[in-house]
């Protein structure tokens, strides 16, 4: 009888969750089945399935968002900061360490703060400083930023992993002659692994989705990010709403992906980021 | 031999140092530094001249009724998000932390919403808010849909509280249940065989060990929901009438649109003090309510 009315409760509270999670999913159903009707149609009728799969708002929408570029530039951006990031915080990170010098201390100590500082306190700073140095709207100057943003959390999830590794592994390569250099990139770098993949998941979050930032430093239409490109084709669109749908579902497919690969990953590295 | 110790060491430093110091204090060090100064000028790019102005900016920010608006329209929809997406996500969590089919798929889903950032996630609401809800209204006569809750200034709070909440809630969902996986469970089998039932062991167990979780999603909470800017910007753009324009929102205009540097950096210097001064404090509150197992 106990068992009965548990595995009752257990029923009833799966398919609370499942309703609750189709709930959920629910814009991203009416997203997906409108974006291969005609405007007209989603408009008489927003829940009813397309007649057929018709690609040409997929079509309209790659050509009008420019879809190419847009993906292009965010690759770019996020592919090559992250690469810096990740090499720059890890040797950062073994420096602090490992060397347990005042300075190096205080600087820890300055960086990690700095991460308590929102995007919005430097802005403002950053446009007018790089603008006075003729750096606005080039890829390199957005890239250098989302370095200079992304070094913190590198650094601070890098430190404490290689606090846990045991420095013997260094002394043996330093009795064979290694320098600090050669040593740290065998044999500490590629320890790093299981910390570096929760880094690298976050950081393509923030970068990949970023608005604000790449919209103050880049103007020119063919420099677009993917979230520039959507915004732009909203605002010239606003009202042919099929195509629309379609650009968001082709802006949302590439993470979509990534998830859908890395999912444990991905989860593991949302709760290990958020816990620290 | 000690000479070159040392400059070993200063070479080490350099190496692996170097670069990112370079890079942090030129995004980081001093652009906040120059912020600083700029609060206290009146900078204009167009002229270039930037006259020393002491603290009148910030006296600004307290008399700017814009910027008054903007920042209790803020609160008011942090603390809206705080209650409805941590109660939504403990809930979800709660249920999803006992055995249940399928609870990866489950833990999955919820959390899609958390990959899109802002502005895709902003249209997408919008085209909901804009024709799929008042479709709704017509076809089936719920009044509460009839008309675009964009077009209605309290109805358009809710609706960036509704797309906010759809995003946060995974994210919540994610923490809460790292939280309730370290309630032991003898401490919760004890207290059913004493005769507790459900809700006393949520209130007097579950509740209080799980502090340290209700923090941290507070505290995401509080953070994101308080610099929130891109759902602003896709969802509403600040309209009806310029109703719901949060501080972000209300500082990029400042700054980049009335080109009013000095005056919008004091008022994002504001704004850091009060999301720094609310984030602490909650923590230091709910902290003292901590217990250990």
């Amino acid at each position: 009888m106990v068992k009965n009315s548990n595995s009752l409760l257990a029923i009833s509270k799966s398919i609370a969750l499942y309703i609750t999670l189709f709930i959920f999913l629910v814009p991203f159903i009416i997203v997906v089945m409108n974006s291969f009707k005609a405007t007209q149609h989603f408009i008489e009728s927003p829940f009813s399935l397309p007649k057929s799969l018709n690609f040409s708002n997929y079509v309209d929408a790659f050509q009008s968002m420019n879809f190419m570029q847009g993906i292009f530039n965010s690759l770019l951006l996020t592919v090559g900061s992250i690469i810096v990031i990740v090499f720059f915080s890890a040797m950062t990170a073994y420096l602090f360490a490992r060397f347990k010098w005042r300075i190096n201390k205080i600087l820890f100590f300055t960086i990690l703060s700095s991460m308590a500082l929102p995007f919005q306190v430097l802005m403002i700073p950053l446009v007018i400083l790089y603008g006075e140095m003729d750096l606005l709207n080039m890829r390199p100057t957005l890239m250098f930023m989302y370095v200079g943003f992304g070094l913190p959390l590198g650094v601070f999830t890098f430190h404490g992993f290689i606090k846990g590794i045991p420095y013997e592994l260094e002394e043996a390569a330093f009795m064979e002659g290694s320098s600090r250099l050669r040593t740290f990139f065998v044999v500490v770098f590629p320890l790093l692994k299981p910390v570096m993949v929760t880094l690298i998941i976050l950081e393509v979050l923030i970068i990949w989705n970023d608005y604000l930032l790449a919209s103050l430093i880049l103007q020119s239409p063919e420099l677009r990010t993917l979230p520039l490109s959507v915004f732009n084709f909203f605002s010239s669109y606003s009202v042919d709403y099929a195509p629309l749908m379609a650009g968001l579902l082709m802006a949302m497919i590439p993470v979509l992906i990534l998830y859908l690969v890395l999912q444990k990953h991905i989860i593991q590295g949302i709760t290990d980021g958020a816990l620290k | 031999m000690r000479q070159n110790k040392k400059l070993k060491n200063i070479g080490i430093f350099l190496l692996f140092g170097g670069p990112t110091l370079i890079i942090f204090s030129a995004v980081i060090v001093i652009p906040f530094i120059f912020g600083l100064y700029l609060t206290f000028t009146n900078w204009s790019v167009a002229t270039g001249d930037s006259t020393f102005v002491g603290l009148s900016n910030y006296f600004e920010v307290f008399t700017d009724k814009d910027f008054l608006t903007s920042f209790w329209f803020t609160i008011k929809y942090v603390i809206a998000c705080l209650i409805f997406a941590n109660l939504i996500a403990f809930f979800i969590a709660l249920a999803l932390t006992s055995k249940i089919n399928g609870q990866g798929l489950l833990r999955t889903g919820f959390f899609t919403p958390n990959l899109i950032g802002g502005i895709v996630l902003g249209y997408l609401w919008q085209t909901l808010f804009s024709q799929v809800l008042p479709y709704l209204g017509d076809q089936y006569g719920w009044g509460i849909f009839e008309k675009s809750w964009l077009g209605d200034p309290d109805k358009a709070f809710w609706a960036l509280v509704v797309a906010s909440v759809w995003q946060l809630v995974g994210y919540l969902v994610i923490i809460y249940m790292a939280g309730f996986a370290s309630v032991p469970k003898e401490v919760i089998e004890a207290s059913s065989i004493d005769g507790a039932n459900y809700f006393q062991i949520l209130r007097k167990i579950i509740l209080p060990l799980t502090i340290p979780s209700i923090i941290i999603c507070f505290f995401l909470t509080i953070t994101r929901a308080f610099l929130a800017y891109d759902i602003n910007l896709s969802l509403t753009d600040g309209g009806p009438y310029n109703s719901t324009e949060m501080v972000s929102y209300h500082i990029v205009q400042k700054a980049f649109l009335s080109n009013d540097y000095g005056a919008g950096q004091a008022q994002a210097i504001v704004l850091f003090m009060a999301v720094a001064l609310i984030a602490i404090t909650q923590t230091y509150i709910l902290k003292k309510r901590e217990v250990e197992a």
